[in-house]
C-alpha cells in the first residue's frame, strides 16, 4: 500500500520534473518533493508505520526513489540553467561594430618627437646635448662667429633686434658653439646644441618666425672634412634609412671653411623629381663645414693644432619631409586634429 | 644670376651636357636652381614649346611688295631654303619701311620662318597659348607660312613686329640652331660675388671641366681728345673708394642696341632700353664690373661755373649734414653720414656704387658720355643699402666685393662697345685714380694642411694644378707651396680658404667618408634636459597632450590673465622687439599660461575635452646685466568632460575639476620622487576665489593651481560651460629637488589591519591639516591614511563637515593584536579631539 503510494509519488514527481522549465519551478519542485516537507521526505518518515517485514523493501525503494529523483533533478537543473543562460546572453548581445570608447591618450608634440629622434641618433654617435640661451648678444650670435657688423653675410639672417642695443633673439643655435668651446676648452668636444631660434620673416606655409634648430660641433686634434662627411652620412643613414642617397656640395657660411650643404635624396619621389624637391630629386637637409679658424680662436682653441666641424639642421623641416606636412604653421598652431595624428 | 648658355660659350667650350654642367656647378657651390630651355628639348615642362627643326627655319626676306587689296598688309618674298621662294602676307610694321624698295638681298634681312604645320604660340592671345600654323586665305591671297615675332617663338612678349635677325645666316637653318638656348639660374652665395657674371661662371666652368677660359677683349681704340683735359678725379675716402676709373665717349648715337645684345640681356633677365644703358648693363653682366654713365654735357655746363674751360671735377666724399640726393628712380634720400657720394663741386651726382642721381642721368639728348667704373668698400656699400633701403644690381655686386682690378677692365670694355655699337669716339688716355691698391699676400699651403682640414691625400703637384685652374699663382718651394690669389678674388685670406678651393676643384663628391679617429670627449649627460624630458613622458602617461606655443607675445595678451588688475604676470620688464614683424608678437613671454589658454580657446571649436601641458622658458629682463633670465616653467590646463562621450550608454558626464589636475600633479611628484608637496588655500587674480591653491614643497612655493576665474575664461573666449583648471609651476625650483636616487620600503609579510574613522569637524578646517595630525599621531604602524568621504548636511550640524578615513595599520615584523591597533586608533582620535575639537561621528 505504502509502496504503491511511494511509486505513484515517484512517477508523478518525475513527470512534474520533466515539465519544470525555469529555475524557479525547479526550486519549487525540489522543495515540494525532496525538501524537508516534501512529498518523498514525508513518505520516508512513515517507515515507522510499517511492519518489520515490509521495512527493508520499503526502505530500499525509498532510497532508490530519492537517489533517482535527485539525479533527475540535477540533470534537469543543468538543462534549465543552460537554457536560461543562453536565453539571457542571446538577449543582451552587443553591436560589436560600434566604436570603442577611447581613453584620452597623452602625446608628445611632433617637434619634440623629432628632436628626440635626433637626440637619440647623435647620442648613439657620442654627441652630448648642450643648451644655451634664446636671447643673445650680437657678439655671440654674429661677431664671434666671424660675421662682423655690416658684413654682407648678415643678409643670410633676418634678425629680431630688441630695444636693448646689442641684444637680439638668436637667429641660429651657432652661438652655442662659442659657449660650449669656452666651457670645455681645451678638451675635445662632441656636442649637439638644440634650441628655439627666431627670424624676422613673414609667417607663411614655408617660413616661421620661430623654429627649432639642432647645431652640431666636433672639435679635436685630427678632425677633417672626410670625418665630417663620414659622420653626417652615418647620421643621414640612421635618420632617413640605410639606402637613402646623400650628396655634399660647396656652400658658404661665415663660421665654416670649407662649407658644405648636405642634400638627401627626396623621400617623397625617391629622387625622381617632384614638387617638394622642386624636381631636383634632392632635399636640402643641413648646412655644415669645417669650423673657421677665427671661430676656433674665439672659442679658445689654437686653429693650428685643433680643427673641427659644425652643422645645423631643422627638426621641423625634417618632420615636414618625413610626414608630408605641407604647412609649417601647423606646428605652433597646435590644432588637436593635427597633434592627434602623432 | 641667369646665365644663357649661348653667352657662356663665348668664353669657354662646353664639353658636357647641360644637365651634367649644372650638376658640376652645383656641387662646386654654384647651385643651379633651375634650367630654362628656350626652343630646344629638355627639362620637365612638357607643355613648353620646342621648335620643330624642319618647320621653323631661318628665312631671308628678298623683297617686300604691296598687298593688292589691303593697305595694312604687305607681301614678303622669302627664301627659306626650299625649292621655291614663298610669298607671305604679313602686317608686321617693321617691314613697311622696305616696301617697294625692290631686291633686298644685299641687306641680308633674316627672320624666323614658320612653315605650315609648325607649332607656335598664338601672338594674338594673352600669355602663351599654343597653335598649329594652318594655311588660309588672307584678303584673297592664300598664305601657308609665317614670319615670326618673339612672342610667337616664346622668347619674349614682343609682338609689335617680326623678329629680324642681324648677321649672316644660311636660309633653311633650323631656328633651334640659331636661337635655341638654355639659361642656368644660379644662386649666388655671398662669397662668390666673382661669379655674378658670365665670365665669372665661365672661369669656374673652365676650371671644372679642364677647358681654357677665353676672356673678352679689353682693348679699346681711343681716337678722341685727351681725357685729362675733360675730367679729373679726387677722393676724400680712399678706404671707401679705393679706385675710380673715368673715360669719356663723345658723339654717341641714341638708338636701340644690337639685336644679339638685346636678346642676351632679355635672356639674362634685363629689359633693353637704349644702346648706352644696355652696354653699361651688358658689361656688368658679362664681366662683373658695374659701371655708371653720366651725361657729360650736363657736367660740362656745371664745370663752367666753377672752372671755366677746365676739366670737370669728380670728387668722392661723405655727405655733409642734411645733404639730400634724388636717385634716378625718383626717390629723394636723406643721406646717412657713412654713405659715399660721387659729386662735383656743385652738387652730389650719385650714390657711389649703388645708384645714380636723376640730374646727371643719360637722356634722349645725351651725345657725350662720362663713364665711371670704380671700386667701393663692400661693407660700407651694404651698410648704406640697408640704411637707404635700396636694392640695385650694382649694389648687389659691390656689397659682396668686386676687386678694384676689375674697374679698369670694365671701363675699357664698355668704352669699346660704345665705340662699336653707339658710334662714339673714345677720348684718349684713361683717368685712373687708384689711391689704395690692395695687396694679395702670399699664403703658404702644404699637403699636410690639405689632408688635416680637407681629409684628402693629394700630392703637391696635384694641389698646384687644381689651384692654377682657378688662376692662382702657385710657387712650388719643395716642401710647401706659396700661393697668390688672382686679381679678381677678394675672399682668400688664409690657408683654410685655399683648402676649400682645392676641395671644390677636386670635387666634394670625391672626398672620402671616414669615421672620426679623434679622442672621444668625456661623456656627460645633460641632467636638466633629462629631467625635463622625463617630466614630459610622465605627463604624457597621465594623459596630457604636449603643446608648443610661440614665445613671442604681447603685454596685452598676457594682461588677460589678470583681468581685474590689468597688469603683467611679472613685475620685471619685458624683452621687447625693436623690429616686430607683426603686432601679435612683440615681447618675449612672461607666462606660458596665456598662450596655452589661447590654444584651448581655438581648439574648443572642435573639441570639448582638453588636457594640455607645455614646458618652456619665460623671459624676465635681467636685474643687473643686459641679458634676461630665461626660466623654465611647466603649465598645465584641463577642461571638458572626464572622458569623451561614448555611444554605448548615457552615463552622466562629470566635468574635469580642480582635483583632476591636482591628482595629475600629485602623481607627477610621486613619480619624480619629490615628497612634501602641499597645497594651501590662497588667492590669485587669475583663479576663482575659493578654488585657488598655492603649491609648496617643504614650505617653498613652486607654483599655482586653480580653477580659472570666470572673467579670465570669458576674456580668453573659451566657450562651453566646463570649468577650466590650470596650473603654472616653476621648474627652476622643482628640477633641483628631484633626487638622484631613492630608497624602496620593505613590503611587510604580516597582515594589515584596516580601520575606518569618521570625524565631524568645523567646515573651515582644511583636510590637509586633519591628515597631518592623523599621520603624526599614527606613528610608524600607521601605513596609510586615506580620505574616502567628505559629507555636509543632515544629520551633520550646520557649519560642520564629516570626513571619513581608511586607516591601514601594519607592522614590519609581527602580526598586530587588536589591543595594539585599538591603542593607536585611540591616540589618533585623542589628538584630533584635542587639536581640532573633532568628534567621532559614530561615537
Amino acid at each position: 500500500m505504502m509502496l504503491e503510494q511511494l511509486n505513484d509519488t515517484y512517477q508523478r514527481s518525475l513527470d512534474q520534473l520533466q515539465n519544470a522549465r525555469t529555475s524557479e519551478t525547479l526550486e519549487t519542485w525540489y522543495r515540494q518533493t525532496l525538501g524537508r516537507k516534501g512529498d518523498v521526505t514525508q513518505l520516508t518518515r512513515q517507515v515507522g508505520y510499517l511492519g518489520p517485514e515490509d521495512r527493508p523493501a520499503f526502505g530500499k525503494r525509498v532510497n532508490e526513489v530519492k537517489k533517482e529523483l535527485e539525479a533527475a533533478y540535477q540533470q534537469q537543473l543543468v538543462k534549465v540553467r543552460t537554457a536560461e543562460l543562453e536565453a539571457k546572453m542571446a538577449a543582451d548581445g552587443l553591436d560589436v561594430t560600434l566604436p570603442g570608447r577611447r581613453y584620452s591618450r597623452g602625446r608628445l608634440h611632433p617637434a619634440t618627437q623629432t628632436l628626440r629622434e635626433i637626440y637619440r641618433i647623435w647620442g648613439d654617435m657620442g654627441f652630448q646635448i648642450y643648451r644655451s640661451r634664446d636671447v643673445e648678444t650680437d657678439e655671440f650670435n654674429f661677431e664671434l662667429l666671424n660675421i662682423p657688423e655690416h658684413h654682407p653675410a648678415r643678409d643670410l639672417w633676418d634678425t629680431f633686434h630688441t630695444t636693448e642695443p646689442g641684444i637680439i633673439l638668436r637667429t641660429h643655435t651657432s652661438p652655442g658653439q662659442i659657449h660650449a668651446m669656452r666651457e670645455y676648452c681645451p678638451e675635445p668636444i662632441r656636442v649637439i646644441l638644440p634650441g628655439m631660434c627666431y627670424r624676422y620673416e613673414q609667417i607663411t606655409a614655408r617660413s616661421e618666425i620661430q623654429f627649432n634648430q639642432v647645431e652640431g660641433l666636433a672639435v679635436g686634434k685630427s678632425i677633417s672634412m672626410a670625418d665630417l662627411k663620414g659622420t653626417l652620412a652615418d647620421f643621414a643613414k640612421r635618420m632617413f634609412g640605410e639606402e637613402r642617397k646623400i650628396r655634399f656640395r660647396a656652400s658658404y657660411f661665415p663660421f665654416t671653411e670649407p662649407s658644405a650643404e648636405m642634400d638627401v635624396e627626396c623621400m617623397l619621389c625617391n629622387g625622381d623629381g617632384c614638387q617638394v624637391c622642386q624636381y631636383t630629386g634632392w632635399l636640402e637637409i643641413l648646412g655644415c663645414g669645417m669650423v673657421h679658424p677665427t671661430v676656433l680662436r674665439n672659442g679658445g682653441y689654437d686653429p693650428a693644432v685643433y680643427s673641427g666641424f659644425a652643422f645645423g639642421l631643422g627638426p621641423e623641416r625634417i618632420a615636414m619631409l618625413k610626414y608630408g606636412i605641407e604647412d609649417i604653421r601647423l606646428f605652433w598652431g597646435n590644432d588637436l586634429r593635427f597633434l592627434e595624428q602623432f | 644670376m641667369r646665365v644663357p648658355l649661348s653667352w657662356l660659350k663665348d668664353y669657354v667650350d662646353i664639353t658636357t651636357s647641360i644637365e651634367e654642367l649644372a650638376e658640376k656647378l652645383t656641387i662646386a657651390g654654384l647651385e643651379v636652381t633651375e634650367i630654362d630651355y628656350v626652343g630646344i628639348p629638355g627639362g620637365r615642362d612638357l607643355e613648353r614649346l620646342v621648335w620643330d627643326r624642319d618647320k621653323l627655319v631661318v628665312g631671308q626676306i628678298l623683297e617686300v611688295k604691296p598687298h593688292p587689296d589691303a593697305d595694312r598688309l604687305v607681301l614678303a618674298v622669302v627664301d627659306y631654303g626650299g625649292d621655291e621662294e614663298e610669298i607671305v602676307v604679313t602686317g608686321a610694321p617693321n617691314l613697311f619701311p622696305y616696301l617697294g624698295q625692290g631686291d633686298l638681298s644685299r641687306l641680308e634681312l633674316y627672320s624666323p620662318f614658320a612653315l605650315e604645320g609648325a607649332t607656335l604660340y598664338d601672338g594674338h592671345q594673352e600669355g602663351q597659348v599654343k597653335m598649329k600654323l594652318k594655311g588660309r586665305q588672307l584678303r584673297g591671297i592664300y598664305n601657308r607660312c609665317m614670319l615670326c615675332s618673339e612672342k610667337e617663338l616664346g622668347i619674349s612678349d614682343e609682338h609689335e613686329g617680326i623678329m629680324i635677325l642681324q648677321g649672316k645666316y644660311q636660309s633653311g637653318t633650323p631656328v633651334q640652331d640659331v636661337l635655341g638656348d638654355a639659361v642656368l639660374e644660379i644662386d649666388i652665395i655671398p662669397n662668390i660675388a666673382r661669379c655674378a657674371s658670365i665670365v665669372g661662371v665661365a672661369r669656374e666652368v673652365a676650371a671644372l671641366t679642364g677647358q681654357k677660359l677665353r676672356e673678352p677683349n679689353y682693348e679699346v681704340l681711343q681716337e678722341g681728345p685727351p681725357v685729362n683735359k675733360l675730367v679729373r678725379i679726387t677722393t676724400d675716402e680712399p678706404e671707401l673708394n679705393p679706385r675710380f676709373v673715368a673715360l669719356v665717349i663723345e658723339g654717341v648715337e641714341q638708338k636701340p642696341s644690337p639685336e644679339w645684345m638685346q636678346r642676351r640681356l632679355r635672356l639674362a633677365g634685363q629689359r633693353p632700353i637704349n644702346v648706352v644703358v644696355d652696354i653699361s648693363n651688358y658689361v656688368m653682366l658679362e664681366m662683373g664690373q658695374p659701371n655708371h654713365t653720366f651725361d657729360y654735357d650736363f657736367l660740362r655746363r656745371r664745370a663752367d661755373q666753377y672752372d671755366p674751360g677746365g676739366p670737370i671735377h669728380i670728387h668722392t666724399r661723405l655727405p655733409e649734414k642734411g645733404e639730400r640726393l634724388t636717385t634716378l628712380d625718383g626717390i629723394t634720400h636723406e643721406l646717412p653720414p657713412f654713405t659715399i657720394l660721387v659729386t662735383d663741386p656743385v652738387n652730389p651726382l650719385s650714390l657711389g656704387g649703388i645708384m645714380g642721381g636723376v640730374d646727371s642721368e643719360i637722356n634722349d639728348r645725351t651725345t657725350n658720355v662720362l663713364l665711371e667704373a670704380a671700386a667701393w668698400n663692400f661693407i660700407n656699400i651694404r651698410r648704406s643699402m640697408v640704411a637707404l633701403k635700396i636694392n640695385s644690381e650694382a649694389g648687389f655686386r659691390f656689397s659682396r666685393g668686386v676687386h678694384p682690378s676689375q674697374a679698369l677692365l670694365g671701363a675699357k670694355r664698355a668704352a669699346e662697345l660704345m665705340r662699336l655699337y653707339a658710334g662714339g669716339t673714345v677720348a684718349q688716355g684713361i683717368v685712373d685714380y687708384y689711391p689704395n691698391k690692395p695687396w694679395q699676400s702670399p699664403i703658404v699651403l702644404t699637403t699636410a694642411e690639405v689632408k688635416r682640414i680637407g681629409g684628402i691625400d693629394l700630392s703637391q703637384v696635384e694641389i698646384k694644378r687644381l689651384l692654377e685652374s682657378l688662376e692662382f699663382k702657385v710657387d712650388d718651394r719643395g716642401d710647401h707651396l706659396v700661393v697668390v690669389s688672382p686679381d679678381h678674388r677678394m675672399d682668400i685670406e688664409q690657408s683654410q680658404d685655399l683648402v676649400e678651393e682645392v676641395c671644390r676643384m677636386y670635387g666634394y663628391d670625391r672626398i672620402p667618408e671616414t669615421e672620426m679617429s679623434d679622442t672621444l670627449p668625456p661623456q656627460r649627460s645633460n641632467i636638466g634636459l633629462d629631467r625635463e624630458e622625463n617630466i614630459k613622458d610622465l605627463l604624457v602617461q597621465l594623459g596630457m597632450q604636449e603643446i608648443i606655443t610661440y614665445r613671442l607675445t604681447t603685454p596685452e595678451k598676457e594682461a588677460r590673465l589678470l583681468p581685474v588688475i590689468k597688469s603683467q604676470p611679472d613685475d620685471r620688464p619685458y624683452i621687447t622687439l625693436a623690429n616686430p614683424i607683426t603686432v601679435e608678437r612683440v615681447t618675449m613671454r612672461h607666462s606660458l599660461l596665456a598662450s596655452l589658454l589661447d590654444i584651448v580657446a581655438v581648439n574648443r571649436r572642435f573639441q570639448e575635452r582638453m588636457t594640455f601641458f607645455e614646458i618652456g622658458q619665460i623671459y624676465l629682463a635681467g636685474e643687473e646685466g643686459l641679458l634676461p633670465d630665461e626660466l623654465q616653467r611647466l603649465a598645465l590646463v584641463m577642461t571638458g568632460p572626464h572622458i569623451d562621450p561614448a555611444c554605448d550608454g548615457d552615463r552622466e558626464q562629470e566635468g574635469l575639476n580642480f582635483f583632476d589636475l591636482k591628482g595629475v600633479i600629485e602623481d607627477l611628484f610621486s613619480a619624480i620622487h619629490i615628497s612634501g608637496l602641499a597645497a594651501e588655500a590662497a588667492s590669485h587674480p587669475t583663479f576663482r576665489p575659493g578654488r585657488t591653491a598655492r603649491l609648496l614643497v617643504n614650505d617653498r612655493q613652486i607654483g599655482w593651481l586653480g580653477e580659472l576665474h570666470p572673467l579670465v575664461v570669458e576674456v580668453f573666449g573659451i566657450h562651453g560651460d566646463w570649468p577650466v583648471i590650470a596650473a603654472e609651476l616653476d621648474l627652476e625650483v622643482i628640477l633641483p629637488l628631484i633626487p638622484d636616487e631613492f630608497q624602496v620600503r620593505a613590503v611587510s609579510a604580516y597582515p594589515a589591519v584596516l580601520e575606518d574613522i569618521a570625524l565631524i569637524v568645523d567646515r573651515g578646517i582644511p583636510a590637509a591639516e586633519v591628515l597631518n595630525i592623523i599621520d603624526k599621531a599614527g606613528g610608524y604602524l600607521l601605513q596609510k591614511a586615506e580620505l574616502f568621504d567628505v559629507y555636509e548636511g543632515n544629520p551633520i550640524p550646520r557649519g560642520k563637515k564629516s570626513l571619513a578615513y581608511h586607516l591601514t595599520f601594519q607592522s614590519p615584523d609581527k602580526t598586530l593584536t587588536d589591543r595594539v591597533v585599538r591603542k593607536n586608533r585611540e591616540r589618533i582620535v585623542k589628538q584630533l579631539e584635542r587639536q581640532l575639537g573633532a568628534t567621532l561621528r559614530d561615537a
